[in-house]
């Protein structure tokens, strides 16, 4: 915040101390490493791994794991692995992008609403109105009437990203905004914001310099799960066969393409549910230590 | 019911409060917060937080503002402020009325007047660092280089007497008398001629109330502040203020110079309030005569008819439950709000 060049005492970046903070949470790096190793695999692995996800080997379907597989194969002979490695870029880049938008609708109208009386009934009646909407048929609508002028313009792939990332974070928005509200309006009535006002700090600083930073904790926290609900429901969408088409794999379109054959190859389902979990799982260990760290009462104890 | 100002501030320090020149000047100054009920949230009632205050701050005195919890002395700190939207009155600070400004004109006159804050816990924001928190007013009006206001920054520090290597500490590593000289020092970094003190001590340990009231003392008689100090510490009070106004239930009851205040209080709720201090003399304090008063506050969303005391009253007569007592002028300089006097 500060950067002091007088003598009296060496200034240690912020950012030094929060790693600090950050390294002595075990889960927290273990989760970062984690994280960091499936990125890169996702990232590169495809490039490594030999077998193309859509080379068909119909004469090697539903195997289990052996050494030219290791995660099996499915009905049409397509290596597992390469699937998973492939789908988890898309299920990656989609949590990530969908949770960055819905975080910033739902901080947006979260801290507008908090700290603005006046327009707080009708944010937040927005607010209802966005939970009280059946989710699944608007997504089915939204989808409808927009793929095509997407696909059309941006190629189908992107196109269809496009969508799908927007349409999870405009219906995911809520739940942090709600929390957001209910914090600003706490943190409102604090005496330093009062204090703030007495100086005369105009609004947004106000909102930028004391309000956002105090209501990070509660925003790192919907952001970590609103990764999981981001790569879950674009699962739920790929499903309903409004995702991806369908010779694109993402981890939730392996995840249902493979329930029909559970009883067959249950390790089908395991791979590309494991690979959600414990990516959301690492997040959240991730996103706990950050919440740490950034918090200058802990800092430091 | 605007008294005409000829009270003389018993002069404490060694710049004497000028007669007659004041600093602040409040008149028939109303905060009233509406209470919203029901489905359709409509107005219901108010709350009478402040009902009608009529005072002076002459500059470099201090005014001690004292009363029972409730009864609306921060509030009317606060308005005086203009931390709230006043309902109705004049703020004359040096001339200029403040009651109806708001935004830029508003901001434009927020350095002449800060306040300090009870809860120093609270008023310190968690994530900031100390340099960050007391550059904060100089951020916002001055426009300084990153030397000058460094510089300016342990200027402060040094004059409220803080370590200059606390600066990129946070709030939570300090105490609450080294917190408040935090805040102290924000309120200073603007020159400030007039300061807001919301129960600065109220939190504080014994020990460090002294500290904190005698940096506030040094600092007044060093910058010729006014202060507004607003307590329910009757001793301390005595100690730190010229002149005393008592509220009760959002109105002034007595305003006077303090000797006169304290050793002859003349509204029965002053004399009321003022039998409850304690005597350090154990003979004194053993034929100390309390009176205590029945019953409780009213609220101040719904005050009685007439005198606001009338329902504790230990004298109460007829007319204090028909009429408003008119704050009058004494003949020995101070007001009162009282039919009996």
């Amino acid at each position: 915040m500060t950067e002091t060049s007088m003598d009296i005492q060496p200034q240690r970046s912020q950012w030094l101390d929060v790693w600090d903070q950050f390294k002595t949470h075990r889960g927290a790096v273990i989760g970062m490493l984690f994280f960091i190793t499936v990125c890169l695999l996702v990232l590169l692995g495809p490039h490594l791994w030999p077998i193309d996800p859509h080379t068909i080997d119909i004469r090697a379907k539903n195997q289990g794991p052996t050494l030219a597989h290791p995660m099996g194969t499915d009905q049409l002979g397509r290596d597992t692995f390469a699937q998973v490695l492939a789908g988890g870029q898309v299920s990656l880049a989609v949590g990530v992008v969908a949770m960055l938008i819905s975080l910033f609708l739902g901080s947006l109208i979260g801290v507008l609403a908090g700290y603005f009386r006046r327009i707080d009934g009708l944010l937040m009646r927005l607010t209802d109105l966005f939970l009280a909407l059946p989710l699944l048929p608007l997504l089915l609508v939204i989808i409808m009437l927009f793929r095509d002028t997407l696909r059309a313009s941006f190629g189908p792939n992107a196109g269809i990203f496009i969508l799908i990332v927007f349409v999870i974070g405009i219906t995911s928005w809520m739940q942090t905004a709600r929390i957001v509200r209910g914090d600003v309006l706490a943190l409102k009535e604090q005496e330093f914001v009062l204090a703030a006002r007495s100086i005369g700090t105009p609004p947004h600083r106000m909102i930028l310099r004391h309000v956002l930073p105090n209501v990070l904790s509660p925003i790192m926290v919907s952001a970590t799960l609103g990764i999981a609900n981001a790569i879950i429901t674009e699962s739920a969408l790929s499903f309903l066969g409004l995702g991806f088409p369908s010779d694109f794999p993402t981890w939730g379109r392996l995840l249902f393409d493979s329930t029909n054959f559970m009883t067959l190859n249950p390790e089908r389902v395991i791979w590309p549910g494991l690979a959600i979990s414990l990516t959301v799982l690492s997040v959240n260990y991730m996103g706990d230590g950050l919440r740490d760290a950034l918090d200058p009462r802990i800092r430091g104890r | 019911m605007t008294p005409e100002t000829t009270l003389t501030a018993a002069p404490k320090t060694a710049a004497p409060a000028t007669e007659g020149d004041p600093l602040v000047r409040v008149r028939n100054l109303k905060m009233y917060f509406p209470i919203y009920r029901g489905v359709l949230r409509r107005q219901v009632g108010e709350v009478k937080a402040v009902d009608d205050l009529s005072f002076d701050i002459f500059r470099g005195e201090t005014l001690g503002l004292v009363g029972e919890s409730g009864c609306g002395k921060s509030s009317a700190g606060r308005a005086i402020l203009r931390l709230y939207d006043v309902t109705d009155g004049q703020i004359l600070l040096d001339g200029t009325d403040i009651a109806p400004l708001s935004g830029r004109e508003l901001r434009r006159l927020r350095p002449e007047m800060q306040m300090i804050f009870q809860d120093p816990q609270a008023s310190l924001n968690p994530r900031m660092t100390v340099a960050s928190i007391i550059a904060e007013p100089l951020d916002e009006h001055r426009r300084l280089d990153r030397r000058a206001r460094m510089e300016r920054v342990f200027e402060l520090m040094d004059a409220v007497g803080l370590d200059r290597d606390f600066a990129n500490r946070f709030p939570h590593e300090f105490s609450g008398g080294q917190r408040q000289r935090i805040g102290i020092a924000r309120a200073l970094a603007l020159n400030p001629k007039f300061i807001v003190c919301d129960e600065p001590i109220a939190a504080l340990d014994v020990s460090i109330q002294a500290q904190v009231v005698n940096l506030l003392e040094d600092l007044q008689e060093r910058m010729g502040l006014t202060y507004l100090f607003i307590s329910h510490d009757l001793s301390m009070v005595r100690h730190l203020a010229t002149r005393v106004a008592v509220m009760y239930l959002g109105r002034i009851m007595e305003i006077g110079s303090r000797d006169q205040l304290y050793d002859d209080p003349r509204h029965p709720y002053t004399q009321a309030l003022l039998s409850a201090v304690p005597e350090p003399d154990p003979a004194a304090e053993s034929d100390r005569h309390r009176i205590i008063l029945e019953g409780d506050v009213p609220s101040p969303a719904n005050p009685p008819e007439g005198c606001n005391f009338c329902t504790r009253c230990p004298q109460v007569k007829d007319i204090c439950k028909r009429e408003t007592p008119a704050f009058r002028q004494m003949s020995d300089g101070r007001f009162i709000a009282c039919h009996l006097v």
